[in-house]
């Protein structure tokens, strides 16, 4: 081995600790980017895999009943390759050794299995194609709730109870994320998938002849809104609902959002980490280089070249560079299989989600080199250009200017230690403003996990506290006269009950449209209603629409303007509504209205199509198995229960989400502090053994070292704190979707949080380095030429 | 002896500072022999350690010639000079500039690894009889050992011209005694040209010849007719 890189193996060991800092950052960006950027690739390309085996389809839509005969005129429209009509239900399931109450869609099933949004049969077999009493379930459904081939369940189908035999389990690419109506998350036990022959599904829901959902898959390049339109055109007298393409069905969007959420931190918090690794790199660098002058020299009169001496400094950043991606390529593998491992309990694949490929392993290592390398290129290019003879001569003592700022300092009769410390400061202002910046950067990160945990908190207590209180929401056929309440309210555990009406509307203002569910709650409606942002009632007026604020944005409407709605159900009425009133809504986008108030607009007596429901705890279980036999009841979503899984399930996110943020912005204020501190008692360590030797105590020396850290990072509060603010509103911003909503909620607590970590985290980082002043020998420091 | 190995004319170096131009050379002519052994004589800030630099091609000249043998230093470029570093010259410094994180051994091998024809790092260490401590670190070394491998690794490359920019100037009288023998054993049977740069009039008893510096220029040149060892000059 040359003697040069001995020299290299050897200093990277003295630096081990400080080099270890800068690595750990580092390590945080190659992991975030492979596990971000590989978990990207890695279920893209599963998804597309499986929607290409499986011919998923391109448009969906839904009718009330289409008849058949409208089939060829749909396979004719222009850019159509193919077209599925089938036929789709609700049914309230009672599996035996499930829970009470299960909801399943029940789906038509040709009897060869179609020619789109194919199957893929997990265990057993398909129906025989003329069976009335035989399904296939999705396979997530079979194994929460334990069923085999040859189990038995009882459906609840359109007011008829039949006892269905499970042949068969399956998975398909139009529920790779199954989520029930009333839902706020999968719930595999009580929401299911249920295929059967489609003679049988015509037969159970009065179909015959006809089929009520549809899908189309597309040429290459076909004009998707041109064959959209042509389709709502056919279904329109059928009570089409409107034709979507892949971006609203709903298993898609909800990847979809995954997806982009996976794509804005790949790009967001990457490059935080390598600028913060870059310029730790930097700043030891260039250290390193001003204390080796005369070994520059040296290797300069020995003949080195500059490429040898440039080489040489680059290597020692790379290899910090490699501890870190060695770091980062370990924990981040097993951060992607931990990733991996959670979608496969959201997200039903036929196969496992492919690993992280080999390029984005290449891909982290290069950006983890190429960030180690732009902060060491410049001292590196400095000591390469060192002139020999100059390098040989110790450096000029740094300049101190009596600026303005100095003046002021002078003035303030400060003791000299403290003098001391501030005008290093104002000596290497940029070095100070960067190091300020990382411990703000840190402050940021930990501002940034206090506002998640608190707008979730507040997202929760408004949403369940205030405005949806029910325990069950009851989903009924048909729509039906506002009599049936009676019968919800007599069911056994019913303490009250409240009717609604849910229709499928298009709202337009101007050239905006917005296709959304329209709500109509009764005047006195304490079960469901509607809130602003700080969880106070709002009651709904007597007229008018009541929106969303993130609704009446996208269609830029105030109150006061009327906007169209267009209901997609019944008698497909359009009428002009003025907009009364503004509320908060997290979950969904829906619009409200009063009640009566609807029945009036669409000049009909009083009708409901759900109930909302408050139960006697001890009797939820008899109220379940009592509903499963009412007929007319399509299914039931029982609230508390939601409520209870998606807080826990968020109260655990939510939970490994802060410990990895704290975590992060620790390793930040390490990384920064740990170097800056080491870099200080290396420049100031002949003159903090000049004031050993006159007398000052270790304590007394020891505060210009912490002064300095503690400083800096006093310094950072501010600014992370407005940056944190900054990183709350942008993922306020960016979490925002139709599917949900977080408010933006800044507890003064999170800041103090976030102050107290990285102020401990600083000072702690440079407590371990005042331990080498207690060790200092102060004879051979002074002795030492630098 | 084997005619000149260095010839300057006219050799100047200015230096801007803070306090205007300082004329570290003031247009001085010299010659040096092959094979002697020379001591430039002065006092800090005559000019020496100036042209040493220039002579080894650390600095360049603000005007003036300079020749190693046939070849004009002052028209050489980076790479060219570093060249002429690596295969010609061999350093040794007042503080001996040896690298804190490798041995003796791994000290002199900087030399040889990039050498056109060196000598064993251990041969070289065993001329300046170090042959026992390959292994140490230079802090586990003395001042004087410490030296003693920076001139080790100097003559590994078997340099035709070695310069010392003081080399006994960190050393008590006892150690500088002992590298200055090694010097002058190297100079008598290695025939290897050496200048030495001193502020110590007394070492210039061992020289061949005595150049004497004062602000910037030569005050006189002398030549011993015959040469005192180390170990019988009085310090």
């Amino acid at each position: 081995m040359h003697a040069l890189d001995i020299k290299l193996l050897r200093d990277f060991r003295r630096l081990w600790a400080q080099a270890l800092a800068i690595a750990l950052v580092l390590a945080c960006g190659v992991l975030v980017v492979l596990t971000a950027f590989g978990m990207y690739g890695a279920l893209e390309t599963t998804r597309a895999a499986y929607y290409e085996r499986q011919r998923f389809a391109d448009v969906f839509a839904e009718a009330n009943r289409a008849p058949n005969s409208l089939l060829p005129a749909l396979a004719a429209i222009d850019g159509v390759l193919g077209v599925d009509a089938r036929v789709s239900g609700l049914a309230t399931l009672d599996v035996p050794g499930g829970v009470p109450l299960a909801v399943g869609q029940v789906l038509s099933l040709p009897a060869d299995d179609g020619e789109l949004n194919r199957l893929v049969l997990r265990a057993g077999r398909m129906p025989e194609p003329g069976a009335t009493d035989q399904i296939v379930v999705n396979a997530p459904f079979a194994e929460a709730n334990g069923l085999r081939p040859g189990d038995r369940l009882t459906a609840n189908l359109d007011g008829r109870q039949r006892v269905l035999t499970v042949t068969g389990t399956a998975l398909s690419p139009e529920f790779i994320y199954t989520i029930g109506p009333g839902a706020l998350m999968p719930d595999n036990r009580r929401f299911g998938i249920l295929w059967m022959p489609t003679a049988a599904a015509a037969a159970a829901f009065d179909m015959e002849g006809a089929f009520n959902k549809l899908a189309l898959r597309l040429a290459a390049g076909a004009d998707t809104p041109a064959v959209i339109a042509a389709v709502d055109r056919l279904l329109d007298p059928y009570g089409g609902l409107g034709a979507h393409g892949r971006d609203l069905q709903v298993s898609n969007s909800f990847i979809d959002a995954e997806l982009q959420q996976l794509q804005s931190t790949a790009w967001v918090l990457p490059p935080v980490f390598f600028l913060v690794a870059a310029f730790l790199v930097n700043m030891v660098i260039g250290r390193i280089v001003e204390l080796e002058r005369a070994e520059i020299g040296l290797l300069k009169a020995l003949g080195y070249r500059d490429r040898a001496v440039l080489g040489h400094y680059l290597l020692l950043a790379g290899l910090i560079a490699l501890t870190g991606i060695a770091i980062g390529w370990i924990v981040g593998s097993w951060l992607a299989a931990q990733t991996a491992a959670l979608y496969a309990t959201f997200f039903d694949f036929p196969f496992l989600i492919h690993t992280v490929s080999p390029a984005v392993y290449g891909l982290s290592a290069l950006l983890g080199l190429a960030a180690a390398g732009f902060g060491a290129a410049h001292s590196a290019w400095r000591a390469a250009r060192l002139a020999p003879a100059i390098a040989m001569a110790p450096p000029a003592p740094p300049r101190f200017s009596r600026g303005l700022a100095d003046r002021m300092l002078t003035r303030l009769a400060l003791p000299q230690t403290a003098l001391m410390v501030l005008r290093g400061l104002l000596r290497w202002p940029v070095r100070a403003g960067l190091s300020s910046l990382g411990l703000a950067a840190s402050v940021a990160v930990v501002v940034a996990a206090g506002y998640l945990d608190d707008a979730l908190e507040q997202l929760m207590d408004v949403s369940f506290r205030a405005a949806s209180r029910q325990d069950a929401t009851v989903i009924l056929s048909h729509e039906t006269g506002i009599a049936a309440l009676g019968g919800v309210a007599r069911l056994p555990g019913v303490l009250h009950a409240e009717p609604q009406q849910d229709h499928a509307v298009i709202l337009r203002h101007g050239p905006r449209e917005k296709r959304v569910g329209l709500q109509g709650l009764p005047a006195s409606a304490d079960l469901t209603r509607t809130v602003d942002a700080q969880g106070n009632p709002v009651s709904l007026p007597r007229a008018g629409l009541v929106l969303p604020e993130r609704l009446a944005r996208q269609l830029d409407v105030a109150p006061g303007d009327t906007v169209e709605v267009a209901f997609l159900t019944g008698t497909r009425r359009r009428i002009d509504v003025p907009v009364a009133d503004t509320v908060t809504q997290y979950f969904g986008l829906t619009a409200f209205i009063d009640l009566a108030a609807l029945d009036r607009l669409l000049g009909q007596s009083p009708r409901m199509t759900s109930a909302q429901v408050a139960l006697d705890p001890a009797a939820t279980s008899a109220f379940e198995h009592a509903l499963a036999d009412v007929p007319g009841v399509a299914g039931a979503a029982m609230m508390t229960d939601i409520r209870r899984v998606f807080r826990e399930t968020l109260q655990h996110n939510v939970a490994i989400m802060t410990t990895i943020y704290v975590t992060v912005a620790m390793l930040i204020a390490v990384g920064v502090a740990y170097n800056a501190a080491r870099i200080q008692l290396s420049e100031r360590a002949r003159e903090l053994a000049s004031l050993r030797i006159l007398g000052f105590t270790r304590a007394e020396v020891s505060l210009v070292l912490l002064g300095e850290t503690v400083l800096l990072a006093l310094v950072a509060q501010p600014l992370g704190w407005a940056m944190g603010a900054g990183l709350a509103v942008a993922m306020t911003a960016g979490f925002e979707s139709d599917l949900y909503a977080i408010p933006l909620v800044l507890e003064p607590a999170a800041f103090a949080r976030a102050s107290l970590v990285v102020l401990a985290t600083s000072l702690g980082a440079a407590l371990i380095v005042r331990r080498r002043i207690d060790r200092m020998d102060l004879v051979a420091v002074m002795k030492t030429r630098e | 002896m084997a005619g000149t190995i260095f010839r300057a004319v006219g050799l100047s170096r200015v230096y801007q500072t803070g306090g205007g131009a300082v004329h570290a050379l003031d247009g001085i002519d010299l010659e040096i022999e092959a094979g002697a052994l020379t001591v430039l004589l002065g006092p800090s800030g005559s000019g020496k350690s100036t042209l040493l630099n220039i002579l080894g091609g650390l600095d360049r000249p603000s005007a003036g010639q300079v020749w190693f043998r046939q070849t004009d230093l002052t028209g050489l470029r980076d790479r060219d000079l570093t060249r002429y570093r690596r295969d010609h010259i061999g350093f040794v410094f007042q503080f001996y500039n040896l690298v804190a994180s490798l041995t003796a051994r791994e000290n002199v091998q900087l030399v040889t690894d990039v050498a056109p024809d060196p000598m064993a790092p251990a041969d070289a260490l065993g001329l300046v009889g170090l042959g026992h401590r390959l292994d140490h670190f230079p802090a586990e070394l003395s001042g004087g050992e410490q030296q003693r491998v920076a001139i080790a690794r100097a003559l590994a490359k078997r340099p035709d011209v070695l310069l010392c920019d003081e080399p006994t100037g960190a050393l008590d009288s006892a150690t500088g005694g002992q590298v200055l023998q090694v010097l002058d054993d190297v100079n008598r049977d290695l025939g290897t040209a050496t200048v030495i740069i001193t502020h110590n009039a007394a070492i210039r008893e061992m020289a061949h010849r005595v150049i004497r510096f004062h602000d910037g220029r030569i005050a006189g040149v002398e030549a011993n007719a015959t040469r005192k060892r180390p170990d019988e000059i009085a310090w």
